[in-house]
């Protein structure tokens, strides 16, 4: 188990590296001026020159980036070219907002998912299948933006039940567990919800159905075992994939959060993408990146440990 | 799929015994089977059906007798659905949302589709090569790749379109560069299935080059699989490619494309809200025909069930 872990760690820092590299040249294919947003518009040439000396920008780009990956390294990711504040404090203050909704959705997503799942993979072929696999297909072909402004149709609009944008009374940022809080995650987090509900609907029901066929099953019916005992072999043999799968969706909400943040104005890190990709706020959108996609890889990393942990099987592959 | 699967068995029973009395008779090839049993698919005529109004529609658009959907009235702004001369109501700038919905097929159908046909050829033409030459160059390909899966894809699309600054060719590009990785992934692991068969051998031991193999051989084999991943991808596509238009990154007013008009709409859900909701419930019908015809592509591909 821990050699596993060991090469698995391994593996991941040319990952790291690599990404961190793609993230550095972001920047760089960037048309314009990367201090089109600092420099007032009749600014003289030395200054600019002062400044892009100021930023790093005259240098070759394989010594800035390696001066910048050693920055980061020690958390310095710059400061943001808008505000002035460095970028690593403004993105993980987001982040937590994030990992909030992720997480509330992840909730509502995963739970839905795997009883449709199992639902749908033990009746199979009748119409409790059909209705739950009808959900499964609806969740993941849905444009979430466009729920997302639905529900707040229906449900702020009409009838004036919940808040249509923000994460907390009179526009505050800090979060806390109370019902003025809640009620601005619940559109949010029920939004972000439908696509994993989808993907561990229908991961879940193909498991469900594959595992129910296998011959081993057939032993155990014939062995007098009650449903109760085979639904019980079901999941434990369902659990890893499953598992596998809900890892990646979670990252996908860490990281894919924009969209939905946008439209619910959530004040999390796809949120503050937004601003700094419209303000060219370039320090910035290199940090949220970042930090977005090494969430991302790390979600991965735990997801394949765990997996190995529950699973004997792939340690030995 | 069971049921579909059981009636096939007597078909092909038959045409196992045609195929042994009567040689000189042609055996039903995989593509016609394939298309036979599609055909039979009723969920996934309804979605061929729907998907073909919509893009019959936006290509005959100045033919179907529609208001211009980029003149606005200041004095007829956010009309409700089933208002008289406009059945689905104006946007908040006065225009036919009736006649934008269908010219905005137009825009935002190519800004979907295009990438996943872009990333299909790039994809699988670096999958089959990876997959064959194998080795150094398989390495180098694939450990590219690897570094592009540690994006999450709505992230990847948005910090290059974020990068590149909004225009059309720009999210086309970011989406094509998403989806390039997972096809070739597809490629590659299909290929490296089939490169080992005794025909490629035969066919290498027969002084076949490389290329040949390639495009002769291989090719064949595995586009079918690949092609039904790449549809899979449309619906994903679509939704992407509307969404970065929604964000500002894609298309530029006063273009008439579904995302762009959901969010320029936004502005108006509490006075006309079904109105604002409209272009995003076309991007949901073609996502969803799509799904569900690739879903009905796949089984109806897979043979062996």
């Amino acid at each position: 188990m821990l050699a596993y872990i060991a090469r698995r760690i391994v593996y991941v820092i040319p990952i790291v590296i690599s990404v961190a590299l793609v993230c550095f040249l972001l920047v760089h294919i960037t048309p314009g001026d990367p201090l089109v947003a600092v420099l007032p518009a009749d600014a003289s040439q030395e200054l600019a020159a002062q400044l892009r000396a100021a930023y790093g920008f005259d240098r070759p780009l394989p010594v800035q980036f390696g001066l910048w990956l050693l920055r980061a390294l020690h958390g310095d990711l710059g400061n943001s070219i808008a505000t002035g504040r460095p970028v690593l404090a403004e993105v993980m203050r987001a982040v937590g907002n994030t990992v909030t909704l992720a997480i509330a959705a992840a909730v509502i997503g995963f739970t839905m998912g795997i009883l449709l799942g199992l639902i749908a993979g033990y009746f199979r072929e009748t119409w409790i299948d059909k209705v739950a696999t009808s959900f499964a297909i609806a969740g993941v072909s849905v444009p979430h933006y466009w729920l997302g402004m639905v529900l707040v149709i229906i449900f702020s609009v009409q009838l004036n039940w919940l808040p249509a944008v923000g994460a907390g009374p009179n526009g505050s940022n800090s979060w806390a567990w109370d019902w003025a809080h809640l009620k601005y995650l619940v559109l949010p987090a029920i939004t972000t919800s439908v696509i994993p509900m989808g993907i561990v609907t229908r991961t879940v029901r193909a498991l469900t159905g594959d595992i129910l066929s296998q011959d081993f099953v057939e032993a155990l019916r014939a062995k007098g075992l009650h449903e109760r005992g085979v639904f019980r072999h079901v999941i434990k043999n369902a659990a890893p994939t499953a598992l596998a799968v809900m890892g990646l969706q979670l990252g996908y909400m860490l990281g894919g959060s924009i969209l939905i943040e946008t439209v619910f104005s959530w004040p999390g890190s796809g949120f503050l993408l937004n601003s700094a990709i419209f303000q060219r706020d370039l320090p910035l959108l290199q940090g949220t990146i970042l930090i977005l996609a090494l969430f991302f890889v790390f979600l991965n990393l735990l997801v394949d440990i765990a997996q190995a942990a529950i699973d004997p099987r792939i340690k030995r592959g | 799929m069971d049921i579909a699967a059981m009636s096939e068995l007597p078909l092909s029973a038959t045409a196992d015994a045609a195929l042994q009395a009567a040689p000189a008779t042609r055996a039903r090839g995989y593509w016609a089977t394939v298309g036979r049993r599609i055909t039979r698919d009723k969920v996934s005529m309804v979605c061929a059906l729907v998907l073909l109004l919509i893009f019959l529609s936006a290509i005959l658009a100045p033919w179907l007798g529609l208001e211009d959907p980029y003149k606005g009235s200041m004095i007829r702004r956010l009309r409700h659905i089933g208002t008289a001369g406009y059945p689905l109501g104006t946007d908040e700038l006065g225009r036919d949302m009736l006649a934008r919905l269908i010219y905005g097929g137009r825009l935002s159908l190519v800004i979907g589709i295009l990438p996943v046909i872009l990333a299909f050829c790039i994809g699988t033409s670096l999958g089959i090569i990876a997959g064959y030459v194998g080795g150094r160059l398989n390495t180098a390909i694939m450990r590219t790749i690897d570094v592009f899966y540690a994006f999450p894809s709505v992230l990847l699309a948005i910090a290059i379109s974020g990068a590149l600054g909004a225009g059309i060719l720009n999210s086309i590009v970011a989406l094509t560069i998403v989806f390039v990785p997972q096809i070739t992934r597809v490629a590659e692991s299909v290929t490296t299935g089939v490169r080992n068969m005794d025909f490629v051998e035969a066919a290498r031991a027969s002084g076949a080059g490389a290329l040949t193999i390639m495009r002769v051989h291989i090719l064949g084999n595995v586009l079918g699989a690949i092609f039904v991943y790449a549809t899979s991808l449309i619906s994903v596509s679509m939704i992407l490619a509307a969404g970065l238009s929604f964000l500002g990154l894609g298309t530029k007013p006063p273009e008439p494309e579904w995302g762009l008009m959901l969010n320029t709409l936004r502005t108006a859900i509490y006075v006309n809200p079904w109105v604002a909701a409209l272009p995003g419930a076309m991007i949901f019908a073609v996502s969803i025909c799509f799904n569900l015809l690739s879903d009905g592509l796949r089984s109806a591909m897979d043979i062996r069930n």
